[in-house]
């Protein structure tokens, strides 16, 4: 996905584009509300993330200036206020969601995933292999044109593994995106949601193989 | 706060002050008739008995040297004309006495052609007495004929009796009316400020405008004060309120650089102990950017329960809300958010504070529920009020002792590896209970958490 990052802390951002590219994003990062609303004019933006508090304004008018335009980009505020007494102002100012700092990236990747399946995220970077189609906006995955349901979890893991075909994927790395940091799992928790991934994949012509070890990878036969 | 102390009353002085004038005034009043009164009645009888007098002292004559006084009946008959009083008599040629009453009192005359007047007892009745003398030559020289009239007061004594009376009741009327002018003075002076006060009384506990409606110019300067005071007040609560912000994004966003590059290097590490060591470290900064986070709720919950909004709050709407809000959070963990009942209920209070009780217990559901559970939220609206249910099915409370999980930063036993900063109930206690409910913590009987707001019919 495409992000536009208005963060004026510049270590901070460094940080968050760092982290967001590790998971293959693409992020542009806009330090003032001047340059943000420049890159906004030019490029389509999957999602923003907006920082509230800016060098050259308030957060806010950043987003009226953004409802103004009437664009359908979704925006997830970034706050480091105390978060009840916030929350009605942004979400009346049309901000889609908002997250206090520090972020969770979890977090941040499951609310992204709320916000652009509320908007019907569109059908644009369906992924195909086979027989799958996969739509990682809206979290839906069909195999032979019928839909699949599968948990939230089974489907984060699906969406690795299709976002890095053929690559071998050890089982710690899949733990660091599955499990959030204050849940005490161990390694052996990711085989059993590998088992019920490959049940749900049986007969569509893509599986997940173990490599002895090293860990799985997702192979189209 | 303690209650202003009460030292007087402005109306309650006004009124007296006013009273005791108009009463001073009722009694001045009341004297000044009645000796104007008697001033008039005594002169007009004077003038009688003088006019008498002079007609007695008209009839005398000096005649070759002998002198001989002729009582004219008109003399007497015009003091008879007054009321039935009684008139006495005496003429007196020098020393020596002529005829009339031997023993009335003569009023000593200052030179020999004046009269004299003189009020006295005679044969046992209050009398009023003329005297009136004039010289008259006679062989031997000259000879100083005093003729004296007296007449009884029991009349005039009525007259005045009567006066007085009515002095008395126009003295009594004067202050009746008077005493209602003052009561609609007093009430009338103290209006402003009876309107001031209602003015005030009326605000909102957020209203801090200053009083622009017209005052009369002595309240001039207590409006004024008034209106500093606020407009201070306005700017410690924005200041305080600015630097709750300005504290919280100091310590957020540099946890947030050391969360975020933690993550990263998670990436790369593959050692099981420092895969191991960074996990820790994000947890520790989840946990004290959390406590951070709630301290300053705390703090927030505390400054609004010093003025609690009234406004009217859908309670279903409120639910569907919190839960919306949490889903991406408890989705992560596969845990299924479901409200299972959604009574209509609407009560009066703050909504910030309850979404901030009903997030904290929300939030507590789906961090001690272990992963693809469900968690379930109950709206309904019982005998004794709406009341919301959150169950999890997690390891539910080791111990239910409410007073002490509901203490700052007391967390339950078997709370440790779960990020929290015991202050998550602190808050919905809090929240609840100054909204007129109550918390109420149990176990499910097949196992994981309950807690549940009250809320009481309003």
């Amino acid at each position: 996905m495409r992000f536009l990052l208005i963060e004026d802390n510049s270590a901070l951002a460094a940080a968050v584009v760092d982290r967001l590219s590790l998971d293959g994003h693409v992020v542009d990062h806009a330090g003032d509300l001047e340059t943000a609303k420049d890159y906004a004019a030019t490029t389509e933006y999957d999602l923003i993330l907006l920082d509230i508090m800016l060098p050259d304004g308030d957060g806010r008018s950043f987003l009226a200036h953004h409802r103004d335009k009437k664009t359908t980009t979704p925006v997830i505020v970034l706050t480091a206020r105390s978060e009840v007494s916030d929350r009605i102002s942004l979400l009346d100012l049309g901000a889609d969601d908002y997250m206090v700092k520090p972020i969770d990236f979890a977090e941040l990747e499951a609310r992204c995933r709320a916000v652009l399946r509320r908007r019907g995220g569109g059908a644009r970077n369906a992924i195909v292999l086979g027989k799958l189609e996969f739509n990682p906006a809206s979290g839906t995955l069909k195999v032979d044109g019928t839909e699949i349901q599968l948990r939230t979890r089974e489907l984060r893991l699906f969406e690795v593994f299709i976002n890095a075909p053929e690559m071998v994927l050890s089982k710690p790395a899949l733990v660091d995106r599955l499990f959030s940091y204050d849940e005490q799992v161990t390694e052996n928790a990711i085989e059993v949601y590998v088992a019920r991934l490959r049940k749900h994949l049986t007969g569509s012509g893509v599986s997940i193989t173990t490599v002895r070890g090293l860990g799985y990878k997702l192979v189209h036969a | 706060m303690t209650p202003p102390v009460a030292q007087g009353s402005i109306r309650r002085r006004l009124l007296l002050l006013l009273l005791l004038v108009s009463a001073a005034m009722a009694v001045l009043l009341y004297f000044v008739v009645q000796s104007v009164a008697q001033q008039v009645a005594q002169d007009s009888q004077d003038n009688i008995l003088a006019a008498s007098a002079r007609s007695v002292m008209d009839g005398a004559r000096s005649v070759e040297g002998s002198i001989s006084v002729d009582l004219p009946y008109s003399a007497l008959s015009m003091l008879d004309s007054v009321t039935d009083e009684r008139v006495f008599y005496a003429v007196w040629l020098g020393p020596e006495f002529l005829t009339g009453y031997r023993d009335l009192p003569r009023p000593p005359l200052r030179d020999q052609s004046t009269m004299a007047f003189a009020s006295r007892e005679f044969l046992g009745e209050q009398v009023r007495i003329v005297s009136v003398g004039r010289p008259f030559a006679v062989h031997e020289g000259q000879v100083l004929v005093e003729v004296s009239v007296a007449q009884t007061l029991s009349g005039q004594r009525q007259t005045l009796t009567e006066i007085s009376h009515m002095a008395l009741a126009i003295g009594a009327g004067f202050f009746a009316i008077s005493a209602i002018l003052a009561l609609l003075v007093a009430r009338s002076t103290i209006r402003p400020l009876d309107l001031l006060t209602a003015s005030v009384a009326r605000r909102g506990p957020k209203d801090l405008r200053p009083v622009s409606a017209p005052v009369p110019h002595e309240m001039v300067p207590l409006v004024a004060s008034l209106n500093t005071l606020m407009q201070r007040l306005e700017a410690s609560l924005a200041r305080s309120e600015d630097f709750i912000a300005e504290a919280a994004h100091r310590v957020r966003t540099p946890l947030a650089i050391v969360r975020t590059k933690a993550e990263i290097i998670q990436r790369s590490v593959t050692k099981a102990e420092n895969r191991a060591a960074l996990r820790e470290m994000i947890h520790a900064i989840d946990d004290s950017s959390r406590t951070a986070g709630q301290l300053l709720d705390h703090a927030m919950v505390a400054f609004r329960l010093d003025n609690l909004a009234q406004e009217t709050i859908d309670l279903s709407a409120l639910v569907q809300d919190s839960v919306e809000r949490l889903r991406p959070i408890s989705e992560i963990k596969d845990i299924t958010l479901m409200v299972t009942a959604s009574d209509a209920a609407t009560i009066k209070g703050d909504s910030i504070l309850l979404q901030s009780a009903l997030h904290n217990l929300l939030d507590n559901a789906v961090k001690y529920s272990p992963a693809g559970s469900r968690v379930e939220v109950a709206l309904r609206c019982g005998d004794f009020g709406p009341r919301i249910d959150v169950r999890d099915t997690g390891a539910g409370f080791a111990d239910l002792d409410l007073e002490r999980l509901t203490g700052r930063f007391e967390r339950g036993t078997n709370s440790s590896g779960i990020v929290g900063s015991g202050l998550g109930l602190t808050i919905a206690k809090d929240v609840i209970e100054a909204h007129g409910g109550q918390l109420r913590i149990g176990n499910n009987p097949k196992g994981g958490a309950c807690a549940s707001l009250l809320f009481p019919w309003s």
